[in-house]
């Protein structure tokens, strides 16, 4: 079974209904104990990072994350799930979160004719300037700040003159920016192959 | 690039969906869990469901039909009508909506707007506005409640940016006098909206073809708009909007 952290930061139901669509069963859970012993942590979120990390420390559950995110067991962050796994936000006048990737969260600067947070259907591409643009591959978003990018960035995105990590990876430990579970197709594609992994 | 969304609208009326003109005169169109599946697998970008008669009936909104919708669509959903307080917002948080609508509840009381964007989030509050021309407000558009019925006194553009401010996400602006007419959408206070507030603003009433998109996204900066009876009678599918949009340079989520 797949573990759903709850803490506090929105809704799970959306990443439920996903993966009951693709055929696993979840369960929602705010225990160390239990983050540890699953066979896949899901690190879901919408949410100010502050009172997220807030959260996670009073719940116990800061160093929990860090030891399941450690690329061995299955884990998957989404939106700031992923954010959180960076070693700092602008987010809440400066939050520094887990650090399980060096890169910080920064929000986006404000550019004319781009609105924040930048919501809807966003295309996505292999990082680096000999990345080939995957134009078919798109994917929902909904965020004021963004994460820059990092060694381990295995998918960017542009949004208001800025490229920013849209998925990171290390092992099996995957964490996107987007919303998968909001996706339509493409995102219950992404769910299937990180089941996979 | 960010893609503009084109969002079908469906108007509930005691479990079907309905289709109006100016918000009268009401015909079945169909089921709203199979209706938002076929949107879905059709390249709709997101889904709008009004429980329309929720708030005359003085009843909660349908949570069995945004539970259904939300475990047979993988897309995000706003709902609104029939939500009058934070307790009401959460159970359709909790059901799986992405977004919760609030009209009439926010010109009553525009507090609601702060207090449920504080607790789940801008991005889940949208403001949903009904603004009709007039000509005592400056804008020349006026805020009206129940269906276009009752006139506020409220001028559409410093509703809309004083929502934003409050806490809104999104605004989605309702032009009552376009509603239903197939004209078009209303490009006017669409854009004023759109170039008054720095939140994404989805045009809504009156697209009656494709082309209606095109100009609403390039004439009036909607960020997204709607479509309702024209896909809702198969006139029009949203592949075809789509088509229109991709011709006229204009970006659109491909590849569904």
């Amino acid at each position: 079974m797949i573990a759903l952290v709850d803490y506090g930061a929105g809704n799970l139901a959306s990443v439920r209904n996903a993966f009951a669509c693709l055929g696993e069963q979840t369960f929602v859970t705010r225990s160390a104990k239990e983050i540890a012993s699953a066979s896949r942590v899901v690190f879901a979120g919408v949410g100010a990072a502050g009172s997220a990390m807030a959260n996670l420390r009073a719940a116990g559950l800061a160093d929990a994350l860090v030891e399941a995110a450690s690329g061995e067991k299955p884990f998957l962050g989404i939106c700031l799930g992923m954010q959180i796994l960076f070693k700092r936000t602008e987010e809440d006048g400066g939050t520094d979160t887990l650090g399980v990737f060096d890169g910080e969260v920064r929000r986006f600067p404000r550019v004319d004719g781009f609105k924040v947070p930048q919501i809807g259907w966003n295309c996505v591409r292999a990082p680096g300037g000999g990345g080939k643009a995957e134009e078919e591959k798109y994917f929902y978003f909904v965020h004021s700040y963004a994460a820059q990018i990092v060694p381990q960035t295995a998918l960017v995105c542009e949004y208001a003159g800025v490229e920013f990590t849209a998925l990171v990876k290390r092992g099996r430990l995957w964490a996107s920016q987007f919303h998968p579970e909001k996706s339509g197709r493409a995102g219950l594609e992404f769910l299937k192959e990180w089941l996979e992994c | 690039m960010l893609t503009k969304r084109v969002i079908p609208c469906l108007d509930v009326r005691a479990g079907r969906v309905t289709k109006g003109v100016k918000f009268k005169n009401n015909v079945d169109l169909g089921d709203p869990v199979e209706m938002a599946v076929g949107y879905s697998d059709g390249g709709a970008d997101e889904l709008v469901f009004y429980d329309i008669t929720a708030s005359a009936e003085r009843r909660p909104i349908d949570i069995g039909m945004v539970r259904a919708v939300a475990q047979a669509v993988h897309i995000p959903f706003a709902v609104g009508g029939g939500i009058s307080s934070l307790a009401d917002m959460e159970r359709v948080i909790l059901a799986g909506a992405e977004k919760i609508s609030v009209n009439s509840l926010a010109v009553a009381n525009p507090g609601i707007v702060a207090e449920g964007a504080a607790v789940f989030g801008a991005q889940c509050i949208v403001l949903g506005m009904d603004p009709v021309k007039s000509g005592r407000v400056p804008s020349g558009y006026e805020i009206t409640v129940r269906g276009g019925r009752e006139f506020t006194g409220l001028d559409a553009v410093e509703w809309a940016k004083r929502a934003a401010d409050l806490g809104a996400g999104e605004i989605v602006v309702n032009s009552v006098d376009a509603d239903g007419t197939r004209d078009g959408f209303e490009i006017s206070i669409t854009r004023m909206i759109a170039e008054a507030v720095g939140v994404p603003v989805v045009a809504s009433g009156g697209a009656g073809i494709p082309d209606h998109f095109v100009q609403v996204f390039r004439e009036a900066k909607a960020d997204a708009a709607i479509a309702a009876g024209m896909i809702h009678t198969g006139e029009c599918t949203i592949a075809d909007i789509k088509r229109a949009m991709s011709a006229a340079g204009i970006p659109t989520r491909t590849g569904w």
